[in-house]
């Protein structure tokens, strides 16, 4: 076996004993405290530790099948974020063709170009050309009402949905020296950092939790949480050195930039959907909301992460 | 054979509306009468009665028939086919002059026969900025002659969007069906009054517009 899938066994053999303990966890507490179903605080954690185990298993299936599988995964996670983000968004019928395009070419060629390794046209294909090319759609049926607020919104929804979201699987196209067929951990990392500086700052917040953060944004989020889980995936994330091409400090650091772009991230996807006046952005997963309430703060970290890598360590 | 196809076009048609919508049924506290009960919906696309059929649970689903004009219905072979064959849409001719059958009896005579039915009560597609055409009267005719009916309505959000008209590529945008608390006409009500209170009920379960915000 090579050194590639030998730490990629250990790796999911340590996620799916963190998932055990964690469904042991919710078992006893509902046990204990809500046997009936009362306590919503935990019928929504089993609800979301549930949904935990198919996100892993999904991911790992993605990951035994290899660089399609994981195209595969985000392809279908940018289209459903994407559906997500423009049924609340403003449209009107003169956009028909632009969303449409949205759908069914950009989102495709994108994760098209992933597979064919094209770097140059897919870092400025939605920048670039969906960003010229969708008010050219739209403006050709003559319909001026709000045009730049409904163009606005479209882009801004292809950035988040599409762009950022796959850099995620771009990071499997990085040539880094001595990490050959590895890069397929990188993503483990960056998905593994995030989604544990999530859980983490949730769980600070609820034990520790005083002092609002922002309140008019996100309520629960308080400081004493974004500390403490800033802090504790930061050294998660230098522990989780081995798999990376980082050593334990750099891997610590990146960690450490990567948390912070996933708050922020939840913050700005907080504020939009204020500005909406929903609280979910759909209801795809149980307990969790919609897909973009699990993927914004992976959107806002990835590309950052991606150029860092890029830039530093790759070829 | 014939059975089996209709069935298979059924299975197929409910795939393809969920895969393009996502759609997600919100149901009211009571849960949906399990008697046959007439729905009402607003009216904003040709998809709106596949819908519909689509979130109800199997069990009702079965029992379901959409109320429908004939004239489109019976256009072409495939539009028989799904129209009559696929859903056993209760077919009524819209022009006056052309009917040979009373919408109202055929109504009667299908709930008679224990279906519910799909109904669209502002009679054609929705196209104004309004958010419900006025009603026709054909709905209180029929809870007239048979007032021991429950109405349950039932708002279709978004799928104007996906699929507006003219368009042939449906945008797949996320849709949801709000079923609200079943609803009968009361002793002495007058037409008008009626009519009201159930575009009121219709009204009351649609969202507030995206982007009302601003």
């Amino acid at each position: 076996m090579s050194a590639a899938s030998s730490d990629l066994l250990t790796l999911v053999a340590g996620i799916f004993g963190v998932l055990i303990l964690a469904s042991a966890i919710g078992y006893v507490l509902q046990q204990r405290l809500s046997p009936n179903g009362s306590n919503a605080a935990i019928e929504n954690l089993n609800a979301r530790i549930k949904a935990w185990w198919i996100m892993v298993i999904l991911i790992g299936i993605a990951f035994v099948a290899g660089r399609i599988g994981v195209l595969v995964l985000f392809g279908f996670c940018s289209f459903a974020a994407l559906r997500e983000f423009v049924t609340l968004i403003n449209t009107r019928r003169a956009d028909h063709w632009a969303l449409a395009a949205a759908f069914f070419i950009v989102v495709p060629l994108q994760y098209y170009l992933l597979w064919a390794e094209q770097y140059g046209i897919f870092s400025i294909f939605i920048p670039v050309y969906a960003f010229l090319l969708m008010p050219i759609i739209s403006v050709l049926r003559g319909d001026t009402e709000r045009f730049l607020i409904r163009i606005a919104e479209v882009q801004w929804a292809l950035m988040i949905c599409v762009f950022c979201a796959s850099h995620v699987p771009a990071l499997l196209t990085l040539n880094i020296p001595g990490y050959d067929g590895r890069n397929v951990l990188l993503i483990a990392f960056l998905v593994i950092v995030v989604q544990l500086s999530d859980v983490l700052q949730y769980v600070w917040g609820k034990l520790f939790g005083r002092t609002k953060i922002a309140p008019k944004l996100s309520p629960s989020k308080t400081v004493e949480g974004f500390v403490g889980g800033v802090i504790s995936a930061t050294l998660i994330g230098a522990a989780l050195w081995w798999i990376t091409p980082f050593t334990p400090v750099q891997a610590g650091l990146l960690a450490f930039i990567i948390t912070l772009m996933g708050f922020f991230g939840g913050l700005v996807m907080s504020a939009i959907k204020r500005d909406r006046g929903i609280k979910d952005w759909g209801n795809l997963i149980e307990g969790h909301g919609g897909l973009i309430d699990r993927l914004d703060s992976v959107v806002f970290s990835a590309p950052i992460f991606f150029h860092i890598v890029r830039y530093w360590w790759s070829l | 054979m014939k059975a089996f196809t209709t069935k298979a076009a059924a299975a197929a048609i409910v795939v393809f509306a969920r895969a393009v919508t996502a759609v997600r049924a919100i149901w009211p506290e009571e849960g949906l009468p399990s008697r046959p009960c007439v729905y009402f919906a607003n009216h904003s696309s040709h998809g709106d009665f596949v819908l519909v059929w689509t979130v109800l649970p199997p069990r009702l689903r079965r029992q379901a028939r959409p109320v429908a004009g004939a004239e489109y219905w019976l256009k072409s072979r495939l539009n028989r086919f799904i129209g009559r064959d696929v859903f056993n849409a209760v077919l009524i001719a819209r022009e006056r002059d052309q009917r040979t059958e009373d919408p109202v009896t055929q109504m009667a005579a299908a709930i008679d026969a224990g279906s519910s039915l799909i109904l669209f009560p502002e009679g054609t597609r929705n196209q104004s900025e309004a958010p419900l055409l006025p009603f026709k009267s054909g709905i209180f005719h029929l809870v007239a002659a048979r007032p021991d009916i429950d109405l349950v309505p039932v708002w279709i959000n978004n799928l104007n969007r996906v699929m507006p008209k003219g368009e042939i590529v449906p945008i797949p945008l996320i849709c949801t069906v709000t079923f609200g608390s079943a609803l009968r006409l009361a002793p002495d009500e007058t037409k008008d009054v009626f009519l009201e209170r159930m575009q009121t009920a219709l009204l009351a379960l649609s969202p507030k517009p995206a982007g009302s915000g601003e």
